[in-house]
């Protein structure tokens, strides 16, 4: 279809882009640029937002005072994320190719099985969860965390990696058979490269999920020095001694989002792509 | 047989077991860790269970207690009441946004990238954010609507429902109207031009065009954004635990808010349960609801 703008349209429309872009990125900066305040202006509205005087780190120092230390917890929470990560690709990978490839007997079941799970919540299977961790020796710890945010991952990733094996010729991976090479090494030396793209968009859904998961991380994590960054922030937004250290609060969130904001700028395309193959099957 | 015909049976057997050992991690932690739970939810809500000690049949005794829990209904109540305003609300947001976004370009693309972001950003950090700008000394919104003279004393938006509601309602639009945006947009392309045109060619007008041909063709998509915000705003918790903790006077209490309390500070395990059965049933309902409305895409093309 033709369409023929005046600039004076086109002006408009920029216009109107421009401010609603700048309403939706606003509080992202607004709480980076406050967390760069000195400690005491912190505490003030933040009108403007920047730091009028200097530019410190006081806040960010002043989080490190909370639970074991900053990088204690920012360290479980990136050891949960990217054990996450690791443990969702190699599983979803293997049921992917497993059930792209492979005739066997329950096949369809399986399948039905694990992607049916997406539509219950998980926020209804807590209290045996609890119990189940309990009896494995992993309530508490970060490796039973881990195994809920895989097994949670599971029905999305599995469907993605599925499709993407599905898209790949069958002719590519014959060729590769006829001459003699194993399962295992047509899969990791022919078919990976060729499912990477759904491999990225897995992974940063993984990442994204359990780096910003809450409620699971809040009832598992029952020390103080096993907490991920999301139940620390919390802890430090409840305050101490009747009192908030707002300038704390704002370095914890700046601490949150960055990752997640800088893994979707560069990454924009694959995660788009995830979040498109619901609607467009 | 021929060799030929027992080698190549060898083999497939081979592949069966392969194909079966590649799924086979996927089955055990989705089993150990979804299913087996589930069934548990269901085997645990006839039971008083307590954190220690031995759990007891009581039959049905925990849906004779969820059926008289005042607290429970009214968190239903709430969390239906917020889920329908923040499905309007995003949705009232995200048509106008998609059908700005949709055409190409460099610049809307940029557009697209920024009202998306808010979206990878955690809901536990969004409602930290909002905590924080909610505050009335050291907070935003009191702050800068009493300098611009919109209000004349400071009011504790904390302190009233409908501060609080509001609140979290603007903070959820603001988080996730992106991701609306993202599936109206694509189901808005995926309208075929030629059709568009046609209209277009037949004399109807940009309204006609969108609200006769594009709004039924996409009607699938529609669906899925409407019950995946509807499905999300029902099992709401970060942003009334962190921003209000249910408050003030638990007017904010949410579903799984409740079933939280029950199950992890009370330790009525059986009972939580219970509280998750009922959960469990609406969230399958519109579940099914979706799969109903998403049937044959044939169907719908018509």
């Amino acid at each position: 279809m033709s369409r023929r703008t005046s600039p004076f349209a086109a002006l408009a429309r920029h216009m109107i882009g421009i401010m609603l872009a700048i309403t939706f990125i606003a509080p992202l900066a607004w709480a980076f640029l406050s967390s760069l305040k000195p400690a005491a202006e912190a505490r003030q509205p933040p009108l403007p937002p920047w730091p009028t005087g200097t530019v410190t780190i006081e806040n960010y120092v002043a989080l490190d005072g909370y639970g074991a230390g900053f990088w204690s917890h920012a360290g479980n929470s990136i050891i949960v994320s990217l054990a996450t990560v690791i443990l969702t690709v190699v599983i979803s990978v293997l049921a992917g190719y497993g059930f792209s490839r492979f005739k066997f007997p329950f096949k369809g079941l399986c399948f039905i099985l694990i992607i049916s799970t997406i539509m219950i919540p998980f926020q209804s299977i807590l209290t045996p969860l609890f119990l189940i961790l309990s009896k494995m020796g992993l309530q508490n710890s970060l490796a039973g965390l881990v195994l809920i945010y895989v097994t949670l991952q599971m029905p999305f990733s599995i469907f993605m990696m599925r499709n993407a094996f599905d898209s790949v010729p069958l002719e590519i991976e014959e060729a590769a058979r006829v001459e003699g090479a194993s399962v295992m090494t047509v899969l990791v030396r022919v078919m990976l490269p060729l499912v990477a793209p759904g491999i990225v968009t897995v992974a940063i859904f993984a990442f994204l999920a359990a780096w910003n998961e809450f409620l699971a991380a809040l009832i598992f994590l029952t020390d103080q020095d096993k907490y991920t960054l999301p139940i620390l922030i919390v802890a430090v937004r409840s305050g101490r001694y009747g009192t908030v250290d707002w300038g704390a609060v704002q370095s914890g969130v700046t601490v949150m989002m960055i990752p997640c904001v800088l893994l979707f700028l560069l990454l924009q395309r694959y995660y788009v792509r995830g979040l498109t193959a619901g609607a467009v099957k | 047989m021929s060799r030929t015909g027992r080698k190549r049976r060898g083999s497939q057997a081979r592949r069966q077991i392969a194909g079966l050992l590649f799924v086979l991690p996927a089955m055990a932690l989705v089993t150990v860790f979804f299913l087996i739970p589930l069934g548990m939810t269901v085997w645990m809500s006839f039971h008083d269970w307590p954190l220690m000690g031995a759990a007891e049949w009581s039959e049905l005794h925990n849906y004779e207690l969820l059926l008289k829990d005042r607290r429970f209904w009214g968190a239903m109540e709430f969390t239906f009441w917020y889920t329908i305003i923040a499905a309007v609300a995003i949705f009232g947001v995200a048509f106008p946004l998609a059908l700005f976004v949709e055409r190409p370009g460099r610049a809307t693309s940029i557009y697209r990238t920024a009202f998306f972001l808010p979206v990878v950003v955690g809901f536990s950090s969004a409602s930290l954010l909002w905590a924080w700008f909610m505050n009335v000394d050291s907070g935003l919104f009191i702050p800068a609507a009493l300098e611009l003279g919109i209000i004349d004393k400071p009011v504790n938006l904390l302190a009233s429902t409908d501060g609080v509601f509001w609140s979290i309602i603007v903070m959820v639009v603001w988080k996730t109207v992106g991701f609306s945006m993202i599936l109206l947009m694509t189901g808005l392309q995926s309208v075929p031009s030629e059709i568009v045109e046609a209209a277009h060619m037949d004399g109807a007008n940009r309204f006609q065009r969108f609200w006769r041909i594009k709004l039924p063709l996409m009607r699938r998509t529609l669906a899925l954004a409407l019950i995946l915000s509807v499905a999300g705003s029902m099992l709401a918790f970060d942003q009334f635990y962190s921003i209000s903790n249910c408050g003030p006077r638990n007017s904010t209490l949410t579903a799984v808010y409740w079933i939280f309390t029950q199950s992890f500070v009370s330790f009525k395990l059986g009972y939580g349960a219970a509280l998750s059965m009922v959960l469990l049933v609406i969230l399958v309902s519109i579940s099914a609801l979706q799969l109903w409305l998403l049937r044959t895409p044939s169907e719908d093309a018509k």
